[in-house]
């Protein structure tokens, strides 16, 4: 029998296991929102690994969000390969020139080490912090760039994208070593407390290279299956607003338990093929959010549900997987109300709105 | 004679599969029926312009857009003559990536545009609201394309259109990049003249505003 009320893992859980929870399941997935809760800059937020605690701690009550996410920002991980990170008072840090901008350096680089990295030991410390605090009601989501997106920020996607067509021996090197330390970065992130990992993978969405490289030996698909196998707990894999469509049954193959879906694309197709499969993270516009009034907002969490929440295998949250700085509380709050209100099973509503 | 229509599918065909010796002998062949002054505006930006409408509807991906601007820059310049600028009269322009260094939509846009016979300065990526208003002024930039790929980048654009204001200086401004994609509205919201979706729309804008401005 169903329960009337669970924790958010419980119904994290349940929806992942294409059943039908008390209720649709929220990710807002907001990482710079906690240094205005804090009242802090961006960068003095992510100077400590408590701020971040505090920050989605309180997000997590103020939204009544299902998840709390560690993730401090994209450029963390090339940060930790000796990269520049650029900090900005209105947005995430965003990484500096490509380090590897010339790609014959791919010759000598070795993997960083996760434990000796400051950087990374701060989100750890996070994820142990936060997993003291919400221990099995919350899930808590780590974090990865896939061995396959991270060259756009270590090399820029110029060079990168040259360096898949013209230089195929680099090019597998240069997966070699980002696998290495995907699976060490990953494996680490679970050990330290994490329910599961997000595995972020834009370069594989048909947005930016086509189904037939994804799926040629080496590339996206045969990475992402290789790897995902060697971390040791569940994953879900993110396209960051990239399109899926066409390559939705090759992900379902990775061994994925997730996929994070465009805005660019009809929920109700990919929920079509995904059903039973594999559940949908998605996949409200972030960009459009910030311009978004409440009742817009209601209107589209009410519309997302109808196409993709019956049956379970659904969770509500962004295109993108990072909410953006300039999405006002009021937006996050009535995305939050919208889906308490019209998020609970069973949706018996929902044949009167189809109609 | 050989139809222009089948030239251009098999040339376009050519750089979707990223294959520059076909697309090399492509545009050979077509030396045969055409001038070879007119393969640029006659094959060459079609087919670039087709490439750009598929990815703009998802039939084609981002990285098979770079690859053939680079293959029809190479092709370019090592197997057509060098466009005689000299008669063209272009106002000064320039592009840029603006407040980061994500340079790919930078470099197709320029890849089209040289394609066109375009004379563009570059004003590379990184580049903030101040130092861009200082180059704007000192080479009296008429036009200005700006690609973002971050969401804050793009609304600081405003900023740039406010300074340029206060200078007293008309600059037409087409903007593009992943936050436009996502707000239709954005570029209105941010002061831009107009938004491109594709290198090709790119072109198309550029020409538009010298009409405007001539």
């Amino acid at each position: 029998m169903k329960k009337t009320s669970m924790t958010s893992l419980e119904r994290v859980l349940t929806t992942l296991n294409h059943k039908e929870p008390d209720r649709v399941p929220l990710f807002l997935l907001t990482t710079m929102h906690g240094a205005k809760e804090l009242g802090l800059s961006v960068k003095t937020y992510f100077s400590k690994a408590e701020n971040v605690v505090e920050g989605q701690l309180r997000l997590l009550k103020k939204y009544r969000n299902d998840c709390v996410s560690p993730f401090f920002y994209a450029s963390l991980e090339v940060e930790a390969w000796g990269a520049e990170v650029i900090y900005r008072d209105d947005g995430p840090p965003n990484s500096g020139a490509p380090f590897l901008s010339d790609s014959q350096k791919i010759r000598t680089l070795e993997v960083p080490s996760v434990r000796l990295s400051p950087c990374l030991s701060k989100m750890l410390k996070a994820i142990r912090m936060l997993k003291d605090k919400v221990q099995d009601k919350v899930p808590i989501i780590g974090v990865v760039m896939s061995p396959f997106s991270l060259p756009v920020m270590q090399m820029g996607f110029d060079k990168y994208i040259e360096l898949m067509y013209d230089h195929p021996h680099l090019f597998e090197r240069l997966m070699k070593i980002n696998e290495e330390f995907c699976v060490q970065w990953a494996n680490a992130q679970l050990e330290a407390g994490a329910t599961a990992i997000c595995y972020f993978d834009p370069v594989s969405s048909t947005t930016l290279i086509p189904r037939y490289m994804y799926i040629s030996a080496g590339f996206g698909f045969e990475i992402a299956k290789r790897t995902l196998a060697r971390i040791n707990g569940p994953t879900a894999t993110h396209l960051a607003s990239g399109r899926c469509l066409p390559i939705v049954d090759d992900l379902i193959k990775t061994g994925t338990a997730a996929i994070g879906v465009s805005c660019m694309e009809s929920l109700a197709s990919i929920k079509g093929i995904c059903k039973g499969k594999v559940s949908i993270l998605g996949n409200l516009n972030g960009i459009e959010m910030a311009r978004w009034t409440s009742e817009y907002a209601e209107n589209i969490v009410k519309e997302s549900i109808a196409k993709a929440a019956k049956g379970g295998g659904y969770i509500l949250s962004d295109n993108h997987g990072e909410i953006p700085f300039q999405v006002p509380e009021k937006i996050l709050l009535a995305i939050s109300e919208a889906v308490h209100k019209w998020g609970r099973y069973p949706l018996d509503w929902i044949e009167d709105y189809e109609k | 004679m050989a139809n222009i229509e089948e030239i251009i599918k098999k040339f376009e065909y050519a750089l979707l599969s990223v294959d520059r010796l076909a697309a090399r002998d492509t545009l050979v062949e077509s030396g045969k029926d055409f001038e070879e002054t007119d393969v640029p505006d006659k094959i060459i930006t079609p087919a670039l312009e087709r490439i750009g409408e598929k990815w703009k509807n998802g039939d084609a991906a981002l990285s098979q857009v770079y690859m053939s601007g680079i293959i029809c820059e190479e092709l370019l310049s090592t197997l057509l003559p060098q466009k005689d600028l000299s008669q063209e009269n272009f106002p000064p322009m320039a592009i840029v990536t603006f407040e980061d260094y994500h340079v790919l939509g930078k470099r197709i846009v320029l890849s089209i545009l040289r394609a066109g016979g375009f004379t563009i300065s570059d004003y590379g990526a990184g580049i903030q609201v101040d130092k861009l208003v200082e180059k704007i002024q000192k080479d009296n930039i008429k036009i200005l394309l700006i690609s973002t790929l971050m969401f804050p980048s793009a609304l600081h654009i405003r900023d740039v259109r406010e300074k340029l204001e206060n200078l007293g200086l008309d600059v037409k401004i087409i903007v593009g990049g992943a936050p436009f994609r996502f707000d239709d509205m954005l570029w209105k919201n941010v002061g831009a003249d107009a938004m491109g979706r594709t290198a090709a729309d790119a072109v198309r804008l550029t020409r538009k505003m010298m009409e405007e401005i001539s």
